[in-house]
């Protein structure tokens, strides 16, 4: 099945600005990939259970104590940019 | 709109009163100062990890089950991925199609009647940051830019989703005092709507009852108060309900409540229709709580206020009205049992919180735990009362006094004289008193007027300016007047 | 003569403790060392030479005063820049991090700086751990100290030419799909990646988290298991992590092979495998049989799809792993964007490399809506199979060996502009990631050009003891002696 991609729907959802090139390069580049990784398609049964994990587990809690956190200072140590003790970003024009 | 039928839906978000937060143990604490709350797993930084807190989830199954609903034998959390700065990884970790709590129901009462409402699901989140919009017109799409501040970001907060079952603004208000009652019975959240521990989202839709078709449905943000949540939804049902009559199309939207102008404003439409990219968080182990773990909970539930309310029905006697208002409040109701267990009379005592105390309480603007009236006060003017130390009237300036000033009953007696004369031989002195300044009405009685004596009391009590017990007062007056 | 940094650590752990030398004494050999190659082999982000002669003094001075020390004590180590380091600068090889100070120590590093571990300095990778040759770098490639025009593999490739070339003892890398051991089959050193979770993930930046595999790259099969004792055990940070005890895996690393069932997985040295590859591995075959190893041919039938499922896996946890670098909180920060979407998608935009790019783009596009079943879902139901087909090879066999890579190291460029070839470097070593498996590469032989082989050996879960036990033998029997020409040539 030949793959199309809508490469700036794709890279809009990922919030990555691409160049032209890099958008027709990838473009042709993931769907070589794709193509490749639908092989996955001819093997995979539908009663054979998906694995999210190499090593099964369940039940895996922490108590509810207190840990030591970081300062405001420390907190805001690698900010690019910060007012009243809060991280400052450009105006947020997209309501989600 | 008798022939239209609304359509409702209410996701609430609850906050959890845990120590720490959800994934970390940053303290879960409202007020602090911006960004104190945090540690490097809450900020999102490269390479940590999240660690689920046992007693958040706990919490969330002690909820699903007041909610009756099913515990999951096996549970996931999901990565929710959206881009905003209020999300320091970017994704929300949340639960999606395997949630801890499916199904179940809230039983809510509307005008003596009952009704059930069912729920679609109970799941288990994390919160996000706080955003402050740095705007000089105040509205967030003329902001300059914004601020953030991630203490918030990882409180645990379970999302309580109903199915689209309540009928009316009305329902929708009782629907919420009963979940904030269950929830608070349960001691799992402060649920503050003012604080923003307890939120909730509104789906509504209106249709003809004739037609077999779904309405358009719209969602509604912004709503803070129970009381907005049903102005809302009252503004929102009768504008599709228009808009179905003038036959105009309605879209499936999201709408915002503006609280000072009442009226429901349509958000700035997405771009594009969200894509969540749900999948298994993989730094997180599935929940598998067997048998042994869910019947702890059971046992640890407390009793919860539709038990209550029975319960003060059938031990109390309390009318069924009488047991919703002081029984659904886990506060009232144990307000309520103070007062019962120092002796006082259990029917009385709800008169006296439902009516003079709950008076009282909307007029001053506080709530009862805020109020210096204690258990102690209602059970004391119960008991003078029902002595007939002070009369009903007595009784109800007493209470007023002692909710404004706290002070102890008996003080308040004694300041006030409210004490009523009983002793014969200091009302037979007014009694003859009242004989001698109104022969009129006297020779009226006694010409077999009966209807008169009232007049004859009246007089009695003005002259002793209330302090005279009036049963008393009219046994006396008749037997020097027949004598 | 052997200098200070070209040795073991567990030799090393002996000299300190017999008063033959000491910690700061091997600080200082390995800074010469980088001194006189690393200008050429360019394995360094950033080199803590400060910090390393610190951290060994305090160990002479513990030492001296006859104090108990963990083995690892003292040994100069690389950590792979994509480790969490508290104040020393952590970039994935990536200009987003460029300028990331982590507030914290990984659970890796923490342990063994708990024990008296030295840090030489932060190695060179692949961008977030993405690549098989280090060229994906954003600040600079690598290059193999056995011929600087070939790449050192990768996405470790900064840690194995490091061990390689005598600028550290031993180094910890990351394996996500053969990160660890791909580099150290092409750079002649021993790669161990251990079971899925038996190591901390605390700290380490996350590419894709069901996969990403805390690793060591050391001289010798011994040092693997040193290393390995040191920091391996459940972390209450790691909700992944095994609940495993600490232990100390160089017990019973002498017991020999005899009676050792061995799986040769017959299909990965047939077409497509380099002449010299082939030939080394049939030669380590058959060594091993004469050590008394029992060989049997074994097949992974659903392994084919193993690359397939990776490529599909991988990119989707890293595309939701990669979302926080937005310009927000840390990192670069795109200049003068007038919203936060802009500030987010020019910030990232600038900051993310060609492949990492690439990756987020396959990742969103394989989880957004409508294709999350057609392929992560399908993608994790092979996963399901090739665990199946490993659980049925062990139950006839105690361990697979395969070759860790098909080629030996390949020239600068090569396959920059070609990413499937790149991927395919990795057919061999992702299966062992997507099954959780203890795998391990150790040197061979070396092909006609003069590169290293390298052998891969596979074990059940939670068997890392007979994965070393076996390597052990092979490595002790091989006794392959050869030197990268650059060491040869420092060492005059
Ligand atoms: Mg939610
Ligand atoms: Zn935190």
């Amino acid at each position: 099945m030949p793959v199309e991609i809508d490469v700036d729907h794709v890279a809009r959802l990922a919030r990555l600005a691409l160049t032209d090139e890099e958008r027709e390069r990838f473009r042709a580049q993931l769907r070589v990939i794709l193509e490749h990784a639908e092989r996955v398609r001819e093997v995979a049964a539908e009663d054979v259970q998906p694995t999210s994990h190499p090593i099964p587990m369940q039940n895996v809690f922490r108590e509810d104590e207190p840990e030591p956190t970081l300062s405001q200072d420390e907190a805001l140590a690698g900010a690019p940019e910060a007012e009243k003790g809060q991280f400052k970003v450009p105006r947020i024009v997209e309501m989600e | 709109m008798s022939d239209y039928e609304t359509v409702i839906g209410l996701e609430c978000h609850v906050e959890l009163s845990t120590r720490t937060k959800m994934f970390c143990g940053s303290p879960n604490e409202f007020g602090a100062e911006p960004n104190t709350n945090v540690c490097p797993v809450c900020l999102g930084h490269p390479g940590t990890l999240p660690a689920a807190n046992r007693q958040a989830i706990d919490h969330t199954m002690k909820i699903a089950l007041a909610l009756d609903s099913q515990i999951a034998p096996r549970s996931l959390f999901h990565r929710k991925n959206y881009f905003y700065p209020d999300m320091p990884k970017n994704y929300q970790i949340s639960q999606y199609d395997l949630p801890i709590g499916t199904g179940g129901h809230l039983d809510i009462e509307v005008d003596g009647e009952t009704r059930r409402i069912g729920m679609n699901r109970v799941h288990l989140e994390e919160d996000t940051g706080k955003t402050f919009h740095a705007s000089a017109t105040g509205r967030i799409a003329e902001a300059e830019y914004a601020l953030e501040d991630y203490n918030r970001a990882g409180v645990p907060l379970v999302e309580v989703v109903s199915e689209p079952e309540i009928r009316s603004p009305e329902e929708a208000r009782a629907y919420l005092i009963e979940l904030k009652a269950l929830l608070e019975s349960l001691g799992v959240s402060d649920v503050r709507m003012e604080e923003g521990s307890f939120r909730c989202d509104a789906n509504i839709s209106v249709r003809p009852i004739e037609s077999g078709e779904l309405g358009v449905k719209v969602e509604i943000k912004n709503l803070n108060s129970i009381r907005s949540v049903e102005r809302a939804l009252r503004y929102e049902a009768e504008r599709q309900r228009a808009a179905v009559e003038a036959r105009e199309a309605l879209v499936q939207e999201t709408r915002h409540w503006d609280e000072g102008k009442g009226v429901t404003l349509p958000l700035r439409s997405k771009e594009y229709a969200f894509d969540y990219r749900y999948f298994p968080e993989p730094d997180l182990a599935p929940i598998e709580p067997d048998a042994e773990w869910i019947e702890r909970l059971k046992a640890e539930l407390p009793e919860l206020p539709a038990a209550r309310r029975q319960r003060f029905v059938l031990v109390h006697e309390l009318e069924p009205t009488a047991a919703r208002l002081v029984g659904t409040d886990k506060e009232w109701a144990g307000f309520f049992e103070e007062v019962v267990g120092l002796g006082a009379d259990p029917r009385t005592v709800a008169n006296w919180m439902v009516g003079d105390l709950t008076a009282l309480l909307r007029e001053a603007k506080v709530s009862l735990s805020e109020a210096t009236v204690k258990p102690r006060h209602i059970a004391d003017i119960v008991r003078l009362v029902e002595d007939g130390t002070i009369s009903t009237a007595g009784g109800k300036q007493v209470l007023a006094e002692a909710f404004a000033s706290g002070k102890a009953v008996e003080a308040i007696v004694e300041a006030k004289g409210l004490a009523q004369i009983s002793d014969e031989s200091a009302l037979l002195a007014v009694v003859e008193e009242v004989i001698a300044e109104n022969p009129g009405p006297v020779e009226q009685f006694r010409a077999g007027k009966e209807g008169v004596i009232g007049f004859l009391v009246g007089a009695l009590m003005k002259k002793t300016r209330g302090a005279a017990n009036p049963q008393e007062a009219q046994r006396l007056l008749r037997e020097r007047l027949s004598g | 003569m052997a200098e200070l940094c070209d040795l073991t650590g567990h030799e090393l752990a002996r000299m300190f403790r017999a008063g033959e030398a000491t910690a700061l004494d091997t600080v200082e050999s390995c800074l010469r060392r980088i001194e006189a190659v690393e200008q050429r082999v360019k394995a360094f982000l950033v080199v803590t030479a400060d910090l390393a002669r610190a951290q060994a003094g305090e160990v002479d001075k513990r030492l001296a005063a006859g104090g108990e020390l963990p083995p690892i004590a003292g040994v100069p180590l690389g950590l792979k820049d994509v480790l969490c380091t508290r104040g020393v600068t952590t970039t994935c090889g990536s200009k987003i991090l460029h300028n990331y100070v982590p507030p914290y120590d990984c659970t890796p590093w923490a342990r063994l700086a708990a024990g008296g571990s030295v840090l030489i300095g932060k190695t060179n990778c692949d961008e977030f751990a993405m690549g098989s040759s280090t060229e994906n770098s954003a600040f600079f490639p690598t290059r193999n100290p056995w011929d600087l025009e070939t790449v050192p593999g990768g996405s470790s490739g900064g840690s194995a030419a490091a061990v390689a070339a005598g600028e550290v003892v031993w180094a910890l890398g990351t394996d996500t799909g053969g990160s660890v051991r791909q580099p150290a089959a092409l750079s002649g050193v021993v790669g161990f990646k251990p079971t899925y979770g038996l190591n901390s993930r605390y700290g380490l930046i996350a590419f894709a988290s069901s996969l990403d595999t805390v690793a060591t790259l050391t001289r010798d099969v011994r040092d693997s298991a040193v290393l390995l004792s040191a920091i391996a055990g459940h972390d209450p940070k790691d909700s992944t992590s095994v609940q495993e005890p600490p232990r100390d895996y160089t017990e019973g690393l002498d017991a020999g092979v005899r009676g050792l069932k061995v799986g040769v997985v017959r299909d990965w040295l047939g077409e497509g495998v380099q002449v010299g590859v082939r030939a080394s591995v049939e030669a380590a075959v058959e060594r091993l049989a004469g050590l008394g190893a029992e060989i049997d041919d074994v097949a992974l039938p659903h392994a084919d799809y193993a690359l397939s499922a990776y490529y599909l896996i991988a990119p989707a946890e890293c595309s939701s792993n990669l979302a926080r670098y937005d310009g927000v909180r840390y990192g670069h920060r795109a200049e003068g964007t007038r919203d936060v979407v802009e500030l987010n998608m020019r910030t990232r935009g600038e900051g993310f490399g060609q492949e990492v790019k690439r990756r987020i783009m396959l990742g969103t596009y394989s989880l957004s809506a409508g294709y999350y079943e057609a392929y992560y879902g399908q993608a994790q139901k092979v996963r399901t199979l090739v665990i199946r087909d490993f659980e049925a090879a062990f139950e006839r066999f105690d361990i697979l060996l395969a070759p860790t890579s098909p080629t030996t190291a390949f020239r600068l460029g090569e396959k920059a502009e070609d990413p499937l070839a790149m991927y395919l470097s990795d057919i061999f070593t992702i299966p062992a990631n997507l099954s959780g498996t203890p795998a391990i590469s150790v040197p061979c032989g070396l092909d006609d050009a003069g590169l290293p082989v390298g052998l891969q050996l596979i074990g059940k879960v939670l068997d890392e003891r007979t994965v070393l036990r076996a390597a052990y033998a092979f490595e002790q029997d091989l006794s392959l002696e050869a030197t990268p020409p650059l060491v040869a040539e420092a060492t005059g």
